[in-house]
């Protein structure tokens, strides 16, 4: 019964949603600029709140989000672009293989790094973010349609409103229920005191790999939704800054904070764009200078991020235990 | 036996902690491991329990070998750690670092039951359910870890230090508790730095001196033993 009245909340709030932003788009009365701006800043939060997992709750250090984010998106716009022409189920099965392939990728740097503590993980995670970029510049020679250091291009423009906010929802219903779960709190006693966890009989080398592929997908299936979005892929988008930014956010936003993650990659993108419009011509790269104080002030007020331990009622757990 | 350990090695790194050390722990006892800082006492907990695996040498919990297992197994096959320094869930609540000690285990209402069990040993923890662990007194803290790997229903506890940093007073009371534990069925293997608290609640004891098994008895004639009351029951030479 509770489980059908939360579908039945969930669809609605997603029909209301989708639907009003959509028809705002369409009659005009948001520029599509905005409307685009709006899609990418679901798609960053989709992909901070993988991170999220890896680093806020699990307690992984991880710097190569970016790449995980870039192997989705080369992936899924490649699939899209060789077989699957403009179908929207074509699309589905494109952005999950962009999931998948990320998450793939993820268990196999985690086999040999998860046995380790996180500051290994960090190290591995950031020299793996370095070779993907350059697979990324290179990936023309082995696969001409991926266009390398020229970019890739010809990609279908698929991503929708309604795509991106159905794919928010679920990485926020599937972030809430696992850490309210038994399963969760295994995955936050191993950030808390890994020796300890495992006295209580804890595999925690499992828990650490179900945090770090999970979180890894979430960046996949968003890197397939940004491909989808701009048409365009180039490497630089997915380099050792793009994996900072959604670090920032995600400590932003709080560490292990759903909340705070949402609202911080909206506020962080619109910020960035914002600021594009704000300033004065000429003046726009001050955006790199005014972010990091706004970062050094925050951390000074509110090192706990600016959510703390506080949650939107809907991301709360039940609470009935 | 219940526990038995044969010969083992345990090195760290390169430096060798423990020198054929053998042991055995039957059922229902308790038996301390006193020595001086660095003798190798908690590496011996270290080694049952999994975190640090022998060289050579056997750990045989009623005949199946724990060598090479990892510890979250061996806490299934029924060794507990309550770990030096707690080890607690600093920012979840009493009652959920509780229901982690039950992690290995299925049944809800059996877990519900094993809570309600350590609430009523421990009625302090029952008064601070709902608050997070890390606002606990050192005293209560060190309740909690033991409460803690109660839970889990364990045939051996192993007890790493329960003393360090609590007053002389919660000591005695932490040490009472011990004893009312292991008459209800859990044997204990009991590290400890305060010897005499160790030697007037274990049954036996041994005595470990640089990684080696320097000397071993019932534990009242330990406290009679000329060498243990000079060494480590602070006896001056009469």
């Amino acid at each position: 019964m509770r489980l059908l009245r939360s579908l039945v909340k969930t669809v609605a709030a997603y029909a209301l949603l989708a639907g009003s932003i959509s028809f705002l788009a369409g009659a005009g009365f948001v520029n599509p600029y905005w409307v685009q701006i709006l899609m990418l800043a679901c798609i960053v939060a989709i992909s901070a709140q993988g991170l999220n997992i890896i680093y806020g709750f699990t307690g992984l250090f991880s710097l190569g989000h970016a790449a995980f984010y870039g192997i989705g998106a080369y992936t899924a716009a490649y699939l899209m672009k060789t077989y699957g022409g403009q179908s929207q189920a074509a699309f589905l099965a494109a952005l999950l293989a962009g999931g998948g392939a990320s998450a793939a990728v993820a268990y196999l740097i985690g086999l040999p790094t998860l046995r380790l503590t996180s500051d290994y993980l960090g190290i591995a995670t950031l020299g793996f973010g370095i070779i993907m970029k350059v697979v990324f510049d290179n990936a023309d020679s082995f696969l001409p349609e991926l266009g390398g250091a020229r970019g890739m291009t010809g990609i279908a423009k698929m991503t929708t409103i309604p795509w991106v906010i159905f794919f928010l929802i679920v990485s926020l219903l599937v972030v809430r229920n696992t850490i309210h779960s038994r399963y969760g709190r295994a995955i936050l006693s191993v950030r808390e005191d890994e020796i300890a966890a495992e006295t209580m009989g804890i595999d925690t080398f499992q828990y650490k790999m179900v945090g770090f592929v999970t979180g890894c997908a979430f960046a996949g299936v968003a890197g397939g939704l940004y491909a989808h979005l701009y048409t365009f892929l180039h490497p630089s988008n997915f380099d050792f800054f793009k994996s900072i930014d959604i670090l920032i956010i995600v400590v932003l936003g709080g560490l292990g904070n759903m909340s705070g993650t949402l609202v911080v990659s909206f506020g962080w993108i619109f910020l960035l764009e914002g600021l594009r419009v704000f300033l004065p011509p000429g003046y726009v790269e001050l955006r790199w200078v005014l972010i990091p104080v706004l970062l050094i002030v925050t951390m000074l007020l509110r090192p706990q991020g600016i959510f703390g331990a506080h949650e939107f009622p809907f991301l709360r757990g039940k609470g009935a235990r | 036996m219940l526990l038995c350990i044969e010969n083992i090695n345990v090195y760290y790194g390169n430096i060798q902690a423990l020198h054929d050390v053998s042991l055995t722990v039957a059922k229902g006892e308790i038996v301390s491991l006193i020595g001086a800082n660095g003798a190798g006492k908690s590496t011996i907990l270290k080694a049952v329990s999994g975190i640090l695996t022998p060289r050579s040498g056997r750990i045989l919990l009623a005949d199946k070998d724990l060598v090479g297992v990892s510890p979250h197994r061996i806490v299934r096959m029924g060794v507990s750690l309550v770990p030096e320094g707690r080890g607690i869930f600093a920012n979840m609540t009493v009652r959920d670092n509780l229901e982690m000690g039950a992690f290995t285990r299925n049944s809800r209402e059996e877990i519900e039951k094993s809570v309600a069990e350590v609430f009523s040993l421990f009625p302090q923890l029952r008064e601070r359910a709902s608050q997070s662990a890390g606002t606990l007194s050192g005293g209560e803290q060190q309740m909690l870890a033991i409460g803690r790997a109660m839970v889990a229903k364990p045939d051996v506890v192993l007890l790493d230090e329960p003393s360090m940093g609590l007053s002389p007073l919660l000591v005695r009371d932490i040490f009472l508790l011990i004893r009312e534990i292991n008459r209800a069925g859990t044997t204990i293997l009991l590290v400890e730095q305060n010897a005499f608290m160790a030697l007037s609640v274990a049954h036996r004891a041994y005595v470990l001196e640089t990684g080696a098994i320097a000397l071993t008895g019932i534990a009242s004639e330990l406290r009679q033993n000329a060498k243990v009351r000079a060494a480590y029951l602070g006896d001056v030479a009469e």
